[in-house]
């Protein structure tokens, strides 16, 4: 509770107001390597060390999916190489099922958690929220660090349920009941789902201190001038982020809660009525209901989706307003379009369930609102599309990024419809159109959103360039790969090829697809290899790149670029600045960009 | 003395830590209304056996009552600056929270011992070991927390004036207390 007495020397100054008289608490302590860069309670290292976590899980989580994508591509081929790195899980060099099921749960829930959730939000709520609002650090800077020492005990965790002897958690990534809640079922649901729900509940925790911090930040701790309406929009979706994590994590731990005392008390929450053929035995548990567990799941499920995607759609709104230098389209059409997602986000879950046997009619409604969602999303794309239009154009790497997230975004999200809607997704649940769908307009389009971010603020997080031609081959390479992986996938789907089988060899009608899933395959390995290639420019650039001189590199507006080249715990050496516009006064009276903490002229209007 | 009206009034907006607390709690309530939308789901479906409340709970609910109100003296007394008594008020808030604790513990062993058990099928008995035991381990952060404050009002070494670390408990305090009795209605009401 005393936390910011290390920040500012005593525990009553905090609010935005008052943090102009305390220039003279914005000494340097005494830092040691241990509290500077490992339990460091400096939002800008804090975002580094989520960012860099982000990366290791995005590699073992990409490396995953090259694995599977080996299976499905040449399920007739054998890789002795595989049996070498993996035993007895891939014996005479093919992926054996447990091996494939274990790698697509393991595949899943690091990218959408591990990577998606912490290592994006994660890394630049931790770097934006008080660098653009204008504050010193975080609400709670001690909150802070210990959200990110709970994402690295989740980590742990989950790492280590790989090398458990049973396997690593193996019933998908939603680890729905009875299958993961019964050892006899599955190799990976003894030990290793159980370290799965460990892990998981660690990263809750590490999301809501996270979350609960960004709220209180963002609402408390403005500078002077600061209003909501003048924050730049990548604040307004880390926001509602914030707010989508912090009402629906709870739920989805209520929900594992239940599974851990399924699995290891006897109790029947998800269970009933079960008798297991392997050990020829009946369960005791009655009256329990698995469509309970995907209730409690989704519940959390679904706003998961929008917590992915919606900093994504913030950092798109900047990039491609500094590189457009235009004013964003319609602010407050963007800001209220992130709101409505928020709300409608709580008002779909179901959709996820419509082969559940759920009563038709409540079908219905949930099909009108996930239908409504395409409103707000149609809005956001008008707005980025009338952004770019006639503007002045920079192709950054960033820019690129942003504008492939749009491309993206817009094809993945008119598939939405069709699965939206219950009647056409008794037919494509659970095939590779889902995969698609769902691949594209969240997984690919939030990783492009990321990576405009990483190249944007490169230079603010670590004082030197990414190198751009390396981030032109990426961006391409990437772009047209997630097109040519995903963009099949929904004529396999379409025609039936359910998701989730490891051998599709047994169906003749599917045969026509074996050239079709060795491109794909193909195709993935060199998008990983392009990854690599990218991860390789960041921690190469990180010491050797080209140095930042300019304190705003890409003359924007906002106040992060009103700090050092190499800004301090505090940010701001003297006072922070004063702001007085909204953060888009790009190309305004003949000028090319207006800093927010510029005061606004005579006869100018102002927002 | 001046120095902090001056400061109070400048500052209009809510502390940030006490914001803070007030999200956590608007997202622990989310925690258990989905519990609880979960019980009265599975209340509908076949196989549903319904249990007693324990007596115990009564007094357990009598406990935090009490703590509340003993909570809410001490945070007055701080605020007048009388510490002999906060330090009292503090202790007995901490002792009522861990008695509270306890007498859970024992209502849970006597509906143990009545047959309501984990195996076999489901019921109101399971939801309520689940739901009051994470009740319970909420309390059991708060009662950390006094015990903090109390060694710390004890030891007397922090010259702390800032009432808000003892305002933020009381809020909590009164949290978990209202949680509760909103628990004791609902296992009533519903079960």
């Amino acid at each position: 509770m005393s936390n910011e007495s290390n920040l500012h020397g005593q525990p009553e100054i905090v609010t935005g107001h008052e943090v102009h008289h305390d220039e003279h608490h914005v000494h340097h302590h005494n830092e040691t390597f241990i509290t500077k860069y490992i339990f460091s309670q400096d939002h800008k290292t804090i975002g580094k060390q989520f960012l860099i976590t982000g990366i290791i899980w995005a590699v073992i989580g990409g490396l995953f999916s090259v694995l599977f994508r080996l299976q499905l591509g040449f399920p007739d081929q054998t890789f002795p190489i595989l049996e070498t790195f993996f035993g007895r899980y891939a014996k005479g060099g093919q992926i054996q099922p447990e091996f494939y099921y274990a790698l697509i749960t393991m595949h899943g829930t690091v990218l959408v958690f591990f990577v998606l959730t912490a290592g994006l939000s994660g890394t630049f709520a931790n770097l934006l929220i008080p660098l653009q609002c204008g504050a010193r650090d975080m609400a709670s800077p001690f909150l802070n660090m210990l959200s990110y020492w709970f994402f690295f005990m989740a980590s742990v965790v989950m790492v280590s349920s790989l090398f458990v002897s049973t396997g690593p958690a193996s019933g998908g990534w939603t680890s729905y009941p009875p299958l993961s809640a019964l050892g006899d079922l599955n190799q990976g649901s003894k030990i290793g789902t159980d370290l799965w729900l460990v892990a998981m509940a660690l990263f809750v925790v590490s999301s809501l201190l996270g979350g609960l911090n960004y709220i209180s930040t963002i609402l408390n701790m403005r500078t002077k001038g600061m209003s909501m309406t003048r924050l730049p929009l990548t604040i307004w979706a880390l926001f509602f982020t914030a707010i989508l994590g912090v009402l629906s994590f709870p739920v989805l731990l209520s929900g594992f809660i239940l599974l851990l005392f399924d699995r290891n008390l006897g109790t029947s929450f998800y269970l009933s009525d079960i008798f297991i053929s392997q050990t020829g035995q009946a369960l005791p548990n009655e009256g329990g209901s698995a469509i309970l567990y995907q209730h409690l799941f989704w519940f959390l499920g679904h706003p998961e989706v929008y917590i992915i995607i919606l900093p994504s759609m913030g950092i798109v709104s900047e990039v491609l307003a500094v590189n457009s230098r235009k004013p964003i389209f319609g602010y407050m059409a963007m800001v209220g379009s992130l709101f409505a997602i928020t709300i409608l986000a709580f008002l779909v879950w179901a959709h996820h369930m419509f082969v559940t046997g759920l009563n038709p009619f409540l079908g219905s409604i949930f099909v009108l609102l996930t239908l409504l969602i395409a409103v707000p999303s149609a809005i956001k794309v008008f707005n980025w599309l009338t952004t770019l239009w006639r503007g002045n154009i920079r192709l950054t790497p960033a820019t690129l990024f942003s504008i492939g997230f749009v491309s993206l975004f817009i094809s993945g999200g008119l598939t939405g419809v069709f699965l939206g809607n219950s009647t056409i997704d008794i037919h494509l649940h659970d095939t590779k159109f889902i995969v698609a769908h769902f691949h594209i307009v969240m997984g690919v389009a939030s990783f492009f959103g990321m990576f405009a971010g990483v190249y944007h603020w490169f230079p603010k997080m670590f004082g030197r360039y990414l190198n751009s031609t390396l981030g032109f081959i990426h961006f391409w390479v990437t772009m047209v790969g997630a097109y040519l992986i995903f963009w099949p996938m929904h004529y396999e789907g379409l025609a039936g090829v359910p998701r989730r089988y490891l051998d599709l060899s047994g169906w003749h009608n599917f045969n026509h697809f074996g050239d079709l899933n060795k491109m794909i395959t193909v195709v993935s390995a060199i998008v990983f290899a392009v990854q690599l290639m990218f991860i390789f420019n960041f921690f190469y650039s990180i010491f050797k790149g080209r140095k930042v001189r300019h304190q705003n590199p890409w003359g924007a507006n906002t106040l992060e670029w009103t700090t050092p080249l190499r800004p301090g715990h505090g940010n701001w050496t003297g006072e922070i600045p004063e702001v007085h516009r909204w953060a888009y006064d790009y190309g305004k009276d003949g000028r090319e960009f207006i800093p927010q903490t510029e005061p606004v002229g005579k006869g100018e209007s102002h927002h | 003395m001046e120095i902090a009206v001056e400061q109070t009034q400048q500052r209009k907006k809510i502390h940030p830590h006490k914001f803070t607390l007030w999200v956590a709690i608007g997202s622990i309530i989310m925690m258990f209304a989905g519990l609880t939308s979960a019980y009265i789901v599975k209340s509908n479906q076949a196989g549903w056996q319904t249990v007693g409340m324990p007596n115990v709970f009564w007094y357990s609910t009598g406990t935090i009552l009490l703590s509340s109100l003993v909570m809410q003296m001490a945070l007055r007394s701080f605020k007048h600056r009388e510490m002999n008594q906060y330090r009292l008020l503090i202790a007995a808030t901490f002792a009522l929270g861990v008695t509270f604790v306890i007498l859970q513990w024992l209502g849970f062993r006597q509906l143990w011992n009545s047959g309501v058990q984990f195996r076999g099928s489901s019921g109101g008995g399971q939801f309520l070991y689940v739901i009051a035991g994470l009740h319970a381990l909420h309390v059991l952060g708060g009662v950390i927390a006094l015990m903090v404050m109390s060694v710390k009002a004890f030891l007397g070494r922090t010259k702390l004036y800032g009432s808000v670390p003892v305002e933020m408990m009381a809020t909590y305090w009164h949290f978990v207390d209202l949680l509760w009795i909103y628990l004791l209605i609902f296992f009533i009401w519903v079960g």
